[in-house]
């Protein structure tokens, strides 16, 4: 199979990982089993090699005001340390990408970025620098991310860590730190609606700490996880994924995301009228959570009804792991979207009852 | 991986075993080793009729659906209603665990299917 492969990809190799090429690189899509491995990081924990995310430094005087104008986030008021959920929008209102910017000072950010729109990412920035003292560093290449997730993953790296992970707060990083003797970034971070970390290190360093981790981490419960339950997991807990609930059509209004986009901020940012016309407007399309109520598993693309009228369609649907239900996201029209309400969804030609729930699955269980 | 003696194949895993004019199908080893965990399968309704290579049923893993398509023309006589709430026996013991039993509407085609030998060999060019 062709791909780019991560530091990691001989250790996925010697625990049997199922290889797949996602976003142009070779990752396990499972190793033991993806139920397994999502339960694990419900109960206990899981790792994950991400190091196909893309990591864009970006550095300079004006770093602050120019990220501020990107991106839809308050990034004047990110305190050092802190990292933010934010997207970056077109003209439209529509989603460039969604990624974390973890601020190190004024004039110094990391941004971490979907692998999939790293290039896009790169030249967007580049092309929107205007008169911004600032210069942009690709950093993927060299460094290695690791994503520690689930209930134990505190108990497990504060084992290892020169730090108290007690005072690390969700959503904040510290740089500079060392795991058993490794040097490295880590933020109280995930993509699993479980607490847990992303450990950025260098690609030498990484294979040893994959195998510390995974070490200290088998007396308490930690598997390797791989892309499929990594999925599942963020599903459940209402976090989106680009191309699926994201995407340039789509504008986090309409994903249920508006906490993310901060219209009142002071300055300007790209698509801010237009996400401002559509909020004053009203949305025509927004983002539900689904049950069925008969047997059947959505997929995404299905098309979803009103009686006989399509009103939008699915953009992740699974047999939820963790609730043993089968559920989904769907963008539907917003006049149809109010909870409780019946829709059908289009399985194979057959048309499949379901009703409209909260998308929170994971707190709603 | 297992493959058995006595049943045919086809190119898109399936098996079928010939009881006179009747026929068991179900998915191979190979298939539900790639699926995963099977987590749902659909079934047709009895009578239902299909012909050569159009999809019968469907069986899903937390990850992906997989259509099933018919090895020959034929007419659902009975399905294995075991498996709507054990969908995991196709992972336990796939040739044990038919999806369907059908009447052959015409033996000649059993003629273009693979034989174990037939099907082995190409499960080593595929994988």
């Amino acid at each position: 199979m062709e791909g780019k492969k991560t530091a990691l990809y001989e250790e996925h190799l010697s625990l049997k990982g199922k290889m797949v090429n996602y976003a142009g690189w070779l990752l396990p899509v499972q190793y033991e089993g993806l139920i397994p491995e999502h339960n694990a990081v419900r109960e206990t924990a899981g790792i994950f090699d991400v190091s196909h995310m893309g990591t864009i430094l970006v550095k300079g005087k004006d770093a602050r005001p120019y990220l501020d104008y990107i991106m839809t986030n308050d990034i004047s008021n990110q305190r050092q340390n802190q990292v933010l959920y934010t997207f970056m929008c077109n003209p439209d209102g529509g989603v460039v990408d969604d990624l974390l910017v973890y601020k190190y000072n004024d004039e110094k950010f990391l941004l971490v970025v979907n692998a999939a729109n790293l290039e896009k990412d790169y030249r967007w920035l580049e092309d929107h620098r205007a008169n911004y003292q600032v210069y942009l560093e690709d950093k993927s290449p060299e460094t290695s991310i690791l994503a520690l997730q689930g209930p134990k993953a505190e108990e497990i790296l504060q084992k290892l860590i020169d730090i108290d992970l007690k005072e690390l707060k969700f959503f904040n990083f510290r740089d500079g730190v060392k795991i058993d003797k490794i040097e490295a970034m880590v933020s109280r971070t995930g993509y699993t609606g479980e607490d847990g970390f992303e450990i950025f290190t260098n690609n030498e360093d990484v294979v040893k700490l994959w195998r510390k981790l995974l070490e200290v981490g088998s007396h308490y419960g930690l598997k390797p996880a791989g892309l499929g339950s990594r999925d599942t997991l963020r599903f459940e807990a209402a976090l989106p994924l680009y191309g699926n609930e994201l995407s340039e059509d789509i504008s986090p209004l309409e994903a249920g995301l508006k906490f993310f986009v901060k219209l009142k901020k002071e300055s300007n940012f790209i698509g801010k009228d237009r996400l401002i016309d559509q909020w004053e407007k009203g949305l025509d399309r927004v983002l539900v959570g689904f049950e069925l109520l008969e047997r059947g598993i959505p997929r995404e693309g299905y098309e979803v009804y009103k009686e006989d009228k399509k009103i939008g369609h699915v953009t992740t649907g699974y047999m939820s792991p963790t609730l043993n239900k089968s559920i989904g996201n769907a963008l539907i029209q917003a006049d149809q979207a109010e909870l409780g309400k019946e829709i059908q969804v289009k399985i194979r030609n057959r048309m499949v009852k379901a009703k409209i729930i909260d998308k929170n699955f994971l707190k709603n269980r | 991986m297992s493959v058995l003696k006595d049943l045919y194949y086809t190119k898109d895993h399936e098996w079928l075993r010939v009881e006179g004019d009747e026929a068991y199908i179900g998915i191979t080893d190979f298939a539900q080793e790639q699926l995963g965990d099977i987590v749902y399968v659909e079934l047709p309704e009895v009578d239902d009729e299909f012909d050569k290579d159009e999809a019968f049923s469907a069986v899903e893993s937390v990850k992906a659906a997989s259509d099933i398509y018919m090895p020959v023309d034929g007419v659902i006589l009975e399905v294995n209603e075991e498996l709507v709430d054990a969908p995991e026996l196709l992972n336990t013991d796939p040739y044990e665990n038919w999806i369907v039993k059908i009447e052959i509407r015409d033996k000649s085609q059993l003629d273009e299917l693979l034989t174990s030998a037939e099907y082995e060999d190409y499960l080593a060019e595929e994988v």
